[in-house]
Parts: C-alpha cells; sequence; structure tokens
C-alpha cells in the first residue's frame, strides 16, 4: 500500500462533494455534499498518520476532533433549514434571495 | 504495479474504493433525496473500511456510530419534514451542471496533482499493525485536552442552539391559552 491510493480516493471524494454543492438545490442534499467532503478530509488525516505513525497518533485525534465538529454542524444546519421551510415553505437554496441586491 | 496487485489488500482497496466512489456520485446525482441520503451510508461505510485498512480502527467504528447511526437519521427526519412528497423531483438540481462538474474536475485535478507529487510514494505501516486505542486516549487526556473540553462544549452548544432554532415560537394567543390552563 502506497500513500497515493488514498489520497486520490480523497481527492475524488472532495471533487464529488464540490459538484453536489454547487448542483444541488435543496438545502439538505448541499449538507450531505458537505458530509462528503469533510469524509475526505477524514481520509487524508488518517493517510498522514499512517505514513508517520506519531506517538499519540495525532492524525487520527484530528480526525475524531473533525467528525465531532462535522456532527455540530448538522444538527445546526438541519435546524436553520427546518426554520426556512417553516417561514418560506421551501428548501431550496435559489429561492432564499431575500438579502440579494 | 503487477507487484502492486499481488498484495490482497490492494485487491480490497480496489473493490471498496470503486463502490465508494459510485455511491458518493450517486448522492450527489440521484433524483430523489431519500436514495441520496441513503446512498451516503453506502459511502460512508466505504470511508469507513478504508479507515481500517489505514489500521485506524477506532476512527472507523466511530464514523460507523456517528454517522452511519446518528447523523443519517437526522437527515432522514430533515428530509421527511422539509418535503412530504418524498418521490421523485426533477427540480432537484440547478442548471449550472457543466460549470460545476469543470470546477469540481479542476479541484480533483490540483488535490490529486499536489498530495501525490508531495507525499505519492510514502509507504504505509502494513495493515494488521492497529493504533491501540490507549494512545488515542492518553493523547484525549493528555496533550489535546484542551481541545477536547473545547469540543465537548461546542457539542453542548449546538445542541441547546439546535433546539432554539427549530423550537416554534408560540403566537401571543396561544401564550395566553397555554399560561390559564
Amino acid at each position: 500500500m502506497i500513500a497515493s491510493q488514498f489520497l486520490v480516493l480523497a481527492a475524488a471524494l472532495f471533487a464529488l462533494g464540490v459538484y453536489g454543492l454547487l448542483v444541488r438545490r435543496n438545502a439538505v442534499l448541499v449538507l450531505l455534499s458537505v458530509e462528503l467532503m469533510l469524509a475526505a478530509v477524514n481520509i487524508n488525516l488518517v493517510v498522514f498518520e499512517a505514513m508517520w505513525r506519531t506517538s499519540e497518533a495525532i492524525g487520527q485525534v484530528f480526525s475524531i476532533f473533525v467528525l465531532t465538529v462535522a456532527a455540530a454542524e448538522v444538527g445546526i444546519g438541519l435546524a436553520i433549514i427546518l426554520m426556512i421551510f417553516r417561514n418560506r415553505q421551501s428548501a431550496n437554496v435559489d429561492e432564499l434571495d431575500l438579502m440579494r441586491w | 504495479m503487477g507487484e502492486w496487485l499481488s498484495q490482497p489488500v490492494n485487491w480490497v482497496y480496489l473493490v471498496v474504493g470503486v463502490l465508494t466512489l459510485v455511491s458518493a456520485f450517486r448522492v450527489v446525482t440521484s433524483q430523489n433525496v431519500v436514495h441520496a441520503a441513503l446512498f451516503l451510508v453506502a459511502a460512508l461505510g466505504g470511508v469507513a473500511v478504508n479507515f481500517i485498512l489505514l489500521s485506524a480502527e477506532f476512527v472507523a467504528l466511530v464514523v460507523v456510530l456517528v454517522y452511519i447511526g446518528a447523523v443519517i437519521v437526522l437527515f432522514l427526519f430533515g428530509i421527511m419534514i422539509t418535503r412530504a412528497p418524498t418521490g421523485l423531483d426533477v427540480a432537484l438540481d440547478n442548471d449550472k451542471k457543466l460549470p460545476a462538474a469543470l470546477i469540481s474536475l479542476v479541484v480533483f485535478a490540483v488535490l490529486s496533482y499536489a498530495t501525490v507529487t508531495t507525499f505519492g510514494n510514502a509507504e504505509l505501516v502494513e495493515i494488521g499493525t492497529a493504533t491501540d486505542t490507549a494512545s488515542l486516549a492518553r493523547a484525549f487526556i493528555g496533550r489535546f485536552v484542551v481541545p477536547f473540553e473545547v469540543v465537548g462544549f461546542i457539542l453542548l452548544a449546538a445542541l441547546v442552539g439546535g433546539i432554539a432554532i427549530a423550537r416554534r415560537d408560540l403566537t401571543p394567543l396561544e401564550e395566553e391559552s397555554r399560561r390559564s390552563v
């Protein structure tokens, strides 16, 4: 196993997340794409840990921090989407143009 | 390449990697919201298998527990609440597919070029030499104890904030009727 196989996989996952982020209209699906990008970042962190093997497994520690913050982000994000849906009867991001100039 | 293919672990990697990428592709292209969320389960499962290949068992289990166990359920709830008909919806994507595909291709090219030319040939540790969870625990309680507590506080703040944002404020009339009960 060499590092580049996992690095390419992570880059592909991140690019797919970017595509979903740009293309999707539904806000829940935008959040799903963000999850893909966060998973790609986690793969990179774990790969670097497997390369250098620090005594405290720092790469894995940081990937768990990323996981935790991502879980908090999903909770808050879905609460905001719920609020928007309740006020505007739509969860499409391109219809939220209230502050558009 | 032949030597690379002779290792069975690389075959596992190939199969799981292809499955991960196909399900990730379906996450961003599926025209059914529920299917997109369920394909995310498959993609994250593939990511967890990759973590096990990279001898990060604890992180893999955390991904399975937190993501596949909890976050996906949250997503499915969000989908159920924010759209009554959970069937086919053609207007799920906007009409900027080609520029978005170009941008994501550029992102992929730049990211993979940069990381592979910098770290590509580094040998990884052999599979089977798992990180022991005790060293992770020592890192959390020792060197990273302050970030650890801060992350715990962030989770609490997110919990309270989520409740505060998502709860419906009572109208003055409802408030009056509740008080009189």
